[in-house]
């Protein structure tokens, strides 16, 4: 959605909110990442309005497998703040009269 | 398409990011494709103005599914109000898309279809004073104090429950394969939505990926739709769905590909092939044994995991599960997590069935209505619960088709003072009460 990812090219999307493929978390771990947060702060990997609830699990099941860490290991500092889910900004400010 | 994820978000009147799976339709709703850079805003979006509630009840419930609903109708039996906050603008959860007959005893729906049981419990919750519903609304946090926040259709509500029953539910598992975004590649839930909610057949012919009961389900269902299921691909060598359920579809001569998996899609624009593989015992793919089917609908039914997000924003002492589909809430027998007062049910304590889920749902409404109570009302409520959790772990859960579920939801559940030890450790940021 972000980007516009070629009809040909054959990707494997990962973040589909956020466009973010297989090969680029391949790379980046390839590159010396080896702490999940810091992997999906790079990458903005779940940072889109799904906020990761398709991606965190296959990313963080390639990590694992990358790194030979367990799931336990990789999830341990995942945190969730509000809002939990997208809502619009109207529940926090006033409607804009144009 | 269930509800959670980002695969059916378009433009609807403007606004981007609408979940179209949810979005009911109106006169002179109009409908855009989102993809790739947007246009610059061409004026000002008048937001319109919301209405602030504050809200007191007795017990909040996360989501309207099964475990829900059953979890309202328990509470409100006591006498005590609830507010059931629903994202859908239908009560029922995933049981408005089933149209499989339910297994077991009357007293549990057996005989009975999935929207058929969600029918009785929308009406029985229509006609319940104690009982609040909101849909097409969302709880969208926790704040200081243990207040909960709600964005609904036109107000914002700022709810002080006393518990909190976190039913929250499951999302469906996406997989990695070449065009995995390609249109056509849908979940099977999202499937179900189209077809059995909407009545809207989803496509021609049809590859079904993962064996599981919602896998076989679905294939079966395409069928009565006029979809022509081409093959069911299973990546484990057997197949994983009930024998029942398997049985009827191969009485259609649908292949049940074992020991395969999803390669690719391809198509212009949208799918009009998928290529399978052969995988050996370590699931890595066998070069050479690749197949194509001309399909223009992809399903995924790989599985589901709990949507546990409120309860990680929450503090929840949480575990990893295999057996249960991801990351769940510790929980005590009567399903209390390590924040106080916030009691998990149904898929988002574990993935496992819809009689399960109610189940649990009246478990946990009964273990928060013993804790309000006194007297002689309170030793009934636990009198009952306590009935409840043995059927369910001595008797419902010993069938053979749960016992992977039931490993795994003993593996998660503690007892009362090892929560206590839990809560010391690690004390939870928020509790309710």
């Amino acid at each position: 959605m972000g980007r516009e990812v070629s009809k040909s090219s054959n990707t494997v999307i990962v973040c589909r909110c956020n466009d973010v493929t297989a090969d680029e978390i391949r790379k980046a771990i390839e590159m010396g990442i080896d702490d999940f947060e810091l992997l999906r702060k790079y990458l903005r990997l779940g940072f889109g309005p799904c906020q990761g609830r398709s991606c965190i699990m296959i990313a963080a099941r390639m990590f694992a497998r990358a790194t030979g860490r367990g799931l336990d290991e990789v999830l341990l500092n995942y945190k969730v703040r509000p809002p939990i889910v997208p809502i619009s900004a109207r529940y926090f400010i006033k409607g804009v009269k144009s | 398409m269930i509800g959670k994820c980002s695969s059916c978000f378009m433009i609807v009147n403007g606004v981007p990011n609408t979940k179209t799976c949810r979005e009911p339709v109106a006169d002179g709703l109009v409908v855009e494709r989102q993809r790739g850079w947007v246009s610059p805003p061409a004026e000002q979006v008048d937001l319109g103005n919301v209405e602030n509630y504050e809200v007191e009840t007795d017990v909040l419930v996360v989501g309207g599914g099964p475990s829900g609903l059953s979890a309202a109708l328990k509470v409100a039996e006591y006498g005590y109000n609830v507010l059931v906050v629903d994202e859908h603008f239908r009560l029922g959860g995933q049981l408005l898309k089933q149209t499989h007959k339910f297994f077991g005893n009357v007293e549990l729906f057996g005989g009975m279809r999935g929207f058929q049981i969600a029918e009785e419990y929308i009406k029985k919750i229509g006609s319940n004073e104690k009982i609040k519903t909101l849909t097409q609304s969302v709880v969208y946090g926790v704040f200081r104090g243990g207040v909960v926040g709600v964005s609904g259709k036109n107000a914002h509500y700022v709810v002080k429950p006393k518990a909190v029953i976190g039913s929250t539910g499951a999302t469906e598992r996406y997989l990695d394969f070449i065009n995995n975004d390609l249109p056509g590649v849908i979940g099977a839930g999202g499937a179900q939505t189209i077809m059995n909610e909407y009545g809207v057949r989803p496509g021609d012919s049809a590859l079904v990926v993962g064996s599981g009961n919602v896998g076989i389900i679905i294939s079966y269902q395409l069928l009565q739709a006029g979809v022509r299921v081409k093959a069911v691909v299973e990546i484990l060598p057997e197949v994983g769905g009930w024998f029942v359920h398997a049985a009827k579809i191969r009485r259609y001569g649908i292949p049940i590909l074992l020991q395969h998996t999803l390669k690719a899609v391809y198509g212009n624009g949208k799918v009009s092939e998928a290529e399978v593989v052969a995988v050996d015992n370590n699931f890595n793919p066998v070069p050479g044994t690749e197949k194509r089917f001309e399909v223009d609908l992809v399903l995924l039914a790989i599985g589901l995991e709990p949507d546990n997000r409120f309860f990680a924003q929450c503090g929840a002492a949480m575990k990893w599960s295999p057996d249960l589909g991801g990351l769940v809430p510790l929980r005590t027998l009567d399903l209390e997590t390590s924040v106080k007062n916030l009691y998990v049910a149904g898929d988002a304590s574990g993935i496992e069935e819809a009689t399960t889920a109610i189940i649990e749902g009246q478990i946990a409404a009964l273990s928060i209505v013993s804790k309000l109570s006194d007297g002689s009302r309170a030793s009934k409520a636990e009198e009952e619960m306590e009935k409840l959790i043995r059927f369910l772990w001595d008797e419902y859960r010993a069938s053979p088709v749960l016992a992977r579920a039931r490993r795994g939801k003993q593996l998660v559940t503690v007892s009362r003072e090892e929560m206590e030890k839990i809560r010391s450790v690690n004390p939870p940021p928020v509790s309710f009460g």
